[in-house]
C-alpha cells in the first residue's frame, strides 16, 4: 500500500510537470502566433494583397487627328472580337463547328484555335475571330445560347474616314512588334497600336495618351476572379493638321490616274494645305495585318503606292531648277539683270556638245528672257559662270537638297551636288558637271515638298518651313504666322527679278506655260516648267526628226514638272505638281498646277475660318469639289481672251487658247548625251525613274 | 474504502455508468467539431464537400466515445497487447503491401475503409505500456531489464513508422512513448542516457530520409530558399495568418484560403485559414479549447485511481497535445511542415475516428476510475 502510494505520488508529480510543460508549448505558440498575425501582420497583410491584386494596364483611346477645320481625318471606332473560354464550353468541337455556321472559319483557323485551347488553362480566353463585323457580332449575340463558352470582347479600331486619300500623310497604325515591346514596355498593353507612318508615326507619343489601369483579384492559378477598381486612361491629344481635305480631294482629282504627286503650301508661313501622292493605299489594312499578297503587290508595284512621293520621291527638278542659278549668279555677281547670252541650239565645252531643247537656238537673250523661254545654253553658260558651290549654297537656302525639318517621317533629302560632295563620292568635278546642274539634271534630286518650299521662299522672300501639324492637344504650334519664319539672305532685287521671268512664262506671249494662265486677269500665277529626263537622250535619236520622247515605254519618258505660285502681286499660295513620266511639264503637269491652284484660291483655306460643309466631307471618293469662282472662269481658257494687267517689264498681249506644249518639250530633251553618259547617273540610278529606288516606308 | 468501490461498483448499471460520463468533457470535443464545422465551411466555401461530413463522422465518433465509455476498462486492460500485436502486424502489413500517398507507404485498405496502422498504433502503443507499468511495481521499474520489453515496444514500431516514411507521426509516438515511460516513475537520468545519442543519429536519420522530407527540413531552415516550391506552403501560410491581424477578415473573406494561395486548406492549413478569418482572437480562441481538452485529458489522469487508467489517459491526452502542438507549430513556421491534421477540426475520416477511438478510451477510463483491479495489479 505503502508502495501503491508512492507510484501515485510519482505519478502526480510528473503528470503535473508535463501539463506545465504542454501549457508552457502552448503558451509558446500563443506569442508565436501573436508574432506573425499582430507583430508582423503588417508586412504580410502587404504580401496577401501583393498575392491577390493583379494591376493591368488597359490601352487608352488613341487621339483623333483633325484636319485645319476640325474634320475627322483619323478616329476610332468600336469593333468586336469572339472569344472562346474553354472550360465554359460543354465540347469546344461542337461549339466551333455551331460557330462556324454563323461565321464560317477556315480549317486553318480552326486548327489555331485548338492549339490555342490546348495550350493555356482552361479558363484563359482565346481569340476566335477578331474583326467581327456589326452583323456578325448580331448573329453571335442571337445565338449565344448555343454557342456555350464564346463570348463578344469589344475594342477599339483606328479609321480614317478619308482612307486612301489622306493615307500618305496621316499614315497608319499597327500592332507593336517584339521589338518595339522590347524597347517600351509600355507597349505590352493589350490592343495598343502604334503609328507606323506619316502623323500617326510622328506624333505617337502625343497621340497615344495615358494608359489606364484595371484592378483584378486573381486566384493562386491567375484566374481573374473579379475587377476591383477601374481607372480609364487619359484619351490621346488631338491633333490639328494644316490640311484642308476638301482641297486635298479637289487635287487627287486633278492628279487622276497618274502616278504623281502634288504640294499646296500657303506661302507665307509653310503651311501644307493639300498633299497628294497617288496612287495611294487604304491605310485601315495595317489595323489588322497586311497580307503577304496585298504587300507584295504594294511593293511590286511600279508606281510605288506605299511612297508618300511628296517627301519621299527624288526627281531631277530639270528646269524648275532655273530660278536658284539664277539667283546664284546675281549674287555672285556672275550675271547681271542687263547681261545677255546668246543661243545657238548649243553649247560647246572642250569636246562635248551641250544641246538646247530648241534645235535652232533662242538667240540672245537677256535672264528675263532665258526664264520664260527655259533656255537650256542661257542657264548652261550662267552655271559655267556662277560655279556649282555658289549654285549649291543658294539651293540649300531654297530648301532644295536638305534635310528639311518637316514633321512627317519618312522624308529623303535628295541632293544638291557640290564638289566636296563630289570628292567625297571618289570621283572628281567636272565642268560639264556644273553646266547640266544649270537646267536641273545631273546628280540634283529633290522633292516635290522641295519645290513647293523653294517656290514659297522665291514667291516670299521667307525661309519659311513646310510643316503639317497646326495645333496639337489644342495649343496652336509655331510657325502659323509670318512673322515666325526669318528673311532669306539674298537681295530683295535679285527675287524680284526671278519672280518677273516667272510670270512671263505663264503670262507672256511666247513664254513657256500658257496652259497655266489663270482664268481672271486680276489674279495671276507665276511658275515655270521642268521636264527631267530618266534616261540619256542618244545620239540617233536626237538626229531622228521622229523623235518624240512621248513614244518612249512609260518608265523611260521624261517626268513632268510644274511649280507656282499665286497671286502674283500678293503671293499667298505655292504649288508644285510632278508627274512621273509625264513626258512635258507644260503639256502635262502645267494644266494640273493650273487647276489646283484655281481651286485652291477659290476655296482660300488660309482666311477660310468656318468649313462651310466640312462636316459632310467624308465621301470615299476623289471628286472636285464645288467652287466658289463662277464655272465660266475654269477649264480652258476661251480663245481671244486678252490678259490685262500688264506686270513690270512683262508684254502684255493676247495669247491663244491653243498654243500647246509639243514644242514647249521643257529643258528634259536638251541634255546632250555625252553628258548623261558621264555625270548624270550617280544617283538617279538610270531607268525606272527615281520612286523606283525607294524603300519600304518602315 | 472498501465498502466504497463495492457500492460504486454494484451501481454499474448502464444509467449509472452514463451518469458518470464527462458531459463537459463531451461538450468541449463539440466545441471543437462546432470549429470544425465553421472552418470546413469557409474551406469549402459552404457547407459541401466537407462541413456536412464533418459533423457526420462527429456524431458517428461521438457515438463510438459514448459506446467506448461504458466498456470496463479491465476488459480494455486485457485487450492491450493484442490490439498492440494487431497494430504491429498491420504496420508490416502497411511496409509491404500499402497503398503510396506522397511516395510513402501509409496506409491499407480494408473493406473500402482506409486503416491508417501508425494511428491505431499510437493508441494501441499507449495501452500496451501502460498495461506493462500498471503491474510493475515501484522496485521494478527500477531495473533496467524490465525497462527492454517496453522500449522495444516503442522502438519496433517507430522504426517501421520511421521507415514508411512518416517522421511527424514516428516523432509523435516516440515522445508519447517517452511521456508515460516518465510518467510511470522511470528515472531522470535513463532518458538522458536514451537522449544522449540523438544529436550523433540525426545526420544518419537524415540521410536516410526520403528527399521530399529532406526538402522540407530544409525548407524550414530557410523558407526563401525555393518561394515557390517547397517552401511556398510556409510563406503562405504566414502571409495569411498575417493577413489576418487581430480581428482576422471575416467569415469567408480570407483572401489566401479563398484564392487557392494557401495550400491543402482544409487539412493541413486549417489553422491557418482559421486565424486569416477571426484573426489572432479567433487562433488564441481555438488554442484555448485545444488547450482545454489537453489539460482536461490530464485531469482525468490525475483523478484516475489506478495505474494503467492514469498512464492511459495520460498518454492520450500527450498524444492530443502533440497533434496540436506539431500541426500549430508547423502552419506557424516553427517546425518543419508534416503533415500532421488538427484533430477534430481538418477534414478527414481516418484520422476522425482514430482520434474518437482515443477519447473513448480516455472517457472509458474517466466512467471507471475508481475500480479495482484484481490482484494482480494489487498484490505486488
Amino acid at each position: 500500500m505503502k508502495r501503491e502510494v508512492r507510484r501515485t505520488g510519482v505519478f502526480t508529480r510528473r503528470a503535473l510537470l508535463l501539463m506545465g510543460g504542454q501549457v508552457a508549448v502552448l503558451g509558446g505558440l500563443a506569442a508565436r502566433l501573436y508574432q506573425v498575425q499582430i507583430l508582423e501582420g503588417g508586412r504580410y497583410a502587404t504580401l496577401a494583397e501583393a498575392n491577390r491584386v493583379s494591376q493591368r494596364a488597359v490601352a487608352a483611346p488613341r487621339g483623333r487627328i483633325l484636319d485645319r477645320f476640325g474634320t475627322t481625318v483619323a478616329g476610332n471606332k468600336l469593333t468586336w472580337r469572339a472569344v472562346l473560354i474553354a472550360e465554359q464550353a460543354r465540347d469546344v468541337d461542337a461549339t466551333l463547328d455551331t460557330f462556324g455556321r454563323i461565321v464560317p472559319l477556315e480549317d486553318r483557323e480552326r486548327a489555331r484555335i485548338l492549339r490555342d485551347v490546348r495550350r493555356h488553362r482552361r479558363f484563359i480566353p482565346v481569340l476566335v475571330r477578331d474583326f467581327l463585323g456589326w452583323d456578325e457580332m448580331a448573329r453571335i449575340e442571337v445565338n449565344a445560347t448555343e454557342l456555350p463558352g464564346i463570348m463578344i470582347d469589344v475594342g477599339t479600331t483606328r479609321v480614317y474616314p478619308f482612307g486612301e486619300q489622306l493615307s500618305h500623310v496621316v499614315g497608319y497604325v499597327a500592332p507593336p512588334n517584339e521589338q518595339d515591346v522590347a524597347n517600351d514596355p509600355q507597349l505590352a498593353l493589350p490592343g495598343i497600336r502604334i503609328g507606323r507612318a506619316g502623323m500617326e508615326k510622328q506624333h505617337d507619343v502625343a497621340l497615344r495618351g495615358n494608359a489606364g489601369e484595371v484592378q483584378f483579384e486573381v486566384n493562386a492559378y491567375g484566374r481573374v476572379i473579379r475587377e476591383l477598381d477601374r481607372q480609364e486612361g487619359v484619351q490621346g491629344a488631338e491633333v490639328g493638321l494644316t490640311i484642308d481635305t476638301q482641297l486635298q480631294r479637289t487635287v487627287l482629282g486633278h492628279l487622276g490616274n497618274e502616278s504623281a504627286s502634288a504640294v499646296v503650301l500657303d506661302c507665307t508661313n509653310g503651311e501644307v494645305l493639300a498633299m497628294a501622292s497617288t496612287p495611294s493605299f487604304d491605310p485601315s489594312l495595317f489595323n489588322s495585318g497586311v497580307s503577304q499578297a496585298q504587300w507584295v503587290e504594294w511593293t511590286k508595284n511600279r508606281r510605288a503606292p506605299l511612297i508618300n512621293k511628296s517627301v519621299a520621291g527624288l526627281y531631277a527638278p530639270g528646269s524648275t531648277f532655273k530660278m536658284a542659278v539664277a539667283i546664284a549668279a546675281l549674287e555672285a555677281g556672275a550675271l547681271k539683270s542687263t547681261d545677255t547670252i546668246e543661243c545657238p541650239g548649243f553649247l560647246d565645252l572642250g569636246d562635248t556638245r551641250f544641246h538646247c531643247w530648241k534645235k535652232y537656238g533662242h538667240g540672245s537673250l537677256n535672264l528675263r528672257g532665258g526664264l520664260k523661254n527655259s533656255c537650256d545654253v542661257f542657264f548652261y553658260e550662267t552655271a559655267r559662270r556662277t560655279g556649282i558651290d555658289r549654285i549649291a549654297a543658294v539651293a540649300h537656302q531654297f530648301g532644295l537638297g536638305i534635310d528639311l525639318p518637316v514633321d512627317l517621317p519618312g522624308g529623303r533629302p535628295g541632293l544638291i551636288p557640290t564638289r566636296e560632295w563630289r570628292i567625297g563620292q571618289g570621283g572628281h568635278w567636272n565642268i560639264g558637271d556644273t553646266v547640266v546642274s544649270g537646267i536641273g539634271q545631273g546628280y540634283i534630286q529633290v522633292t516635290p515638298l522641295q519645290l513647293a518650299t523653294y517656290v514659297a521662299r522665291v514667291a516670299t522672300g521667307r525661309a519659311v518651313q513646310p510643316h503639317l501639324t497646326r495645333n496639337l492637344g489644342g495649343v496652336l504650334q509655331r510657325g502659323a504666322r509670318p512673322a515666325d519664319w526669318p528673311g532669306l539672305v539674298m537681295p530683295v532685287r535679285d527675287l524680284q527679278m526671278v519672280r518677273e521671268g516667272m510670270w512671263a512664262v505663264v503670262n507672256e506671249q511666247g513664254g513657256t506655260a500658257p496652259q497655266a494662265r489663270l482664268p481672271d486677269p486680276k489674279v495671276q500665277l507665276a511658275g515655270k516648267t521642268g521636264s527631267s529626263q530618266v534616261r540619256r537622250v542618244s545620239r540617233e535619236q536626237r538626229e531622228d526628226t521622229n523623235f518624240d520622247s512621248a513614244k518612249l515605254p512609260w518608265e523611260f519618258r521624261p517626268h513632268a514638272l510644274f511649280v507656282a505660285f499665286a497671286p502674283y502681286d500678293a503671293p499667298r499660295y505655292a504649288v508644285s505638281v510632278v508627274i512621273e513620266h509625264g513626258n512635258a511639264g507644260a503639256a502635262a503637269a502645267a494644266p494640273v498646277a493650273r487647276d489646283i491652284m484655281i481651286d485652291t484660291l477659290g476655296r482660300d483655306p488660309s482666311n477660310r475660318t468656318h468649313p462651310p460643309g466640312a462636316e459632310v466631307a467624308q465621301g470615299p471618293m476623289p471628286a472636285p469639289m464645288p467652287l466658289a469662282m463662277p464655272a465660266s472662269m475654269r477649264g480652258p481658257m476661251p480663245p481671244g481672251v486678252s490678259t490685262l494687267g500688264a506686270r513690270p517689264g512683262g508684254t502684255p498681249g493676247g495669247i491663244p487658247g491653243g498654243v500647246s506644249g509639243s514644242a514647249a518639250n521643257g529643258a528634259g530633251g536638251g541634255v546632250p548625251d555625252g553628258v548623261a553618259n558621264g555625270g548624270s547617273r550617280g544617283i538617279q540610278g538610270g531607268a525606272p525613274g527615281a520612286a523606283s529606288g525607294l524603300g519600304r516606308p518602315r | 474504502m472498501m465498502d466504497r468501490r463495492l457500492i460504486r461498483e454494484a451501481s454499474f448499471d448502464l444509467g449509472g455508468k452514463l451518469w458518470q460520463v464527462s458531459w463537459i468533457y463531451m461538450l468541449l470535443l463539440c466545441a471543437l467539431a462546432g470549429v470544425g464545422y465553421v472552418a470546413l465551411f469557409s474551406a469549402g466555401g459552404s457547407p459541401e464537400p466537407y462541413a456536412t461530413r464533418h459533423v457526420m463522422r462527429f456524431a458517428i465518433g461521438i457515438g463510438i466515445v459514448l459506446a467506448m465509455a461504458l466498456i470496463d476498462i479491465r476488459v480494455l486492460a486485457k485487450l492491450s497487447w493484442p490490439a498492440y500485436f494487431v497494430s504491429l502486424a498491420l504496420l508490416l502489413v502497411v511496409a509491404r503491401y500499402g497503398h503510396v500517398g506522397k511516395g510513402a507507404q501509409r496506409w491499407i485498405e480494408f473493406g473500402g475503409l482506409q486503416v491508417q496502422p501508425s494511428e491505431l498504433m499510437k493508441l494501441a502503443l499507449v495501452m500496451a505500456l501502460a498495461s506493462w507499468f500498471h503491474r510493475a511495481s515501484w522496485e521494478r521499474i527500477g531495473n533496467p531489464l524490465f525497462l527492454i520489453p517496453p522500449v522495444l515496444a516503442v522502438l519496433v514500431p517507430v522504426g517501421l513508422i520511421l521507415k514508411q516514411p512518416n517522421l511527424g507521426t514516428a516523432v509523435i509516438v516516440a515522445v508519447v512513448g517517452a511521456a508515460v515511460f516518465f510518467a510511470a516513475g522511470v528515472r531522470w537520468w535513463k532518458f538522458l542516457l536514451v537522449a544522449a545519442p540523438v544529436p550523433f543519429l540525426a545526420p544518419l536519420v537524415f540521410a536516410h530520409m526520403h528527399d521530399y522530407q529532406q526538402a522540407r527540413i530544409l525548407t524550414f531552415l530557410h523558407p526563401e530558399r525555393d518561394p515557390l516550391g517547397a517552401g511556398y506552403n510556409i510563406i503562405q501560410s504566414k502571409i495569411a495568418l498575417g493577413s489576418g491581424g487581430m480581428w482576422g477578415q471575416g467569415f469567408l473573406q480570407g483572401t489566401q484560403g479563398h484564392l487557392d494561395f494557401l495550400p491543402e486548406k482544409q487539412t493541413d492549413f486549417i489553422f491557418t485559414m482559421i486565424g486569416e478569418e477571426f484573426g489572432l482572437v479567433g487562433g488564441l480562441a481555438v488554442m484555448g479549447l485545444l488547450g482545454l481538452i489537453v489539460i482536461g485529458g490530464m485531469a482525468i489522469a490525475l483523478r484516475c485511481r489506478h495505474q494503467y487508467g492514469r498512464l492511459l489517459a495520460l498518454g492520450i491526452a500527450m498524444n492530443f497535445f502533440m497533434y496540436v502542438f506539431v500541426n500549430i507549430a508547423m502552419v506557424m513556421g516553427v517546425i518543419p511542415v508534416g503533415g500532421v491534421p488538427l484533430p477534430l477540426i481538418s477534414h478527414g475520416g481516418s484520422a476522425m475516428f482514430t482520434v474518437m477511438i482515443g477519447f473513448g478510451l480516455l472517457m472509458s477510463v474517466h466512467v471507471h476510475r475508481d475500480v479495482v483491479f484484481g490482484q494482480a495489479s494489487e498484490g505486488r
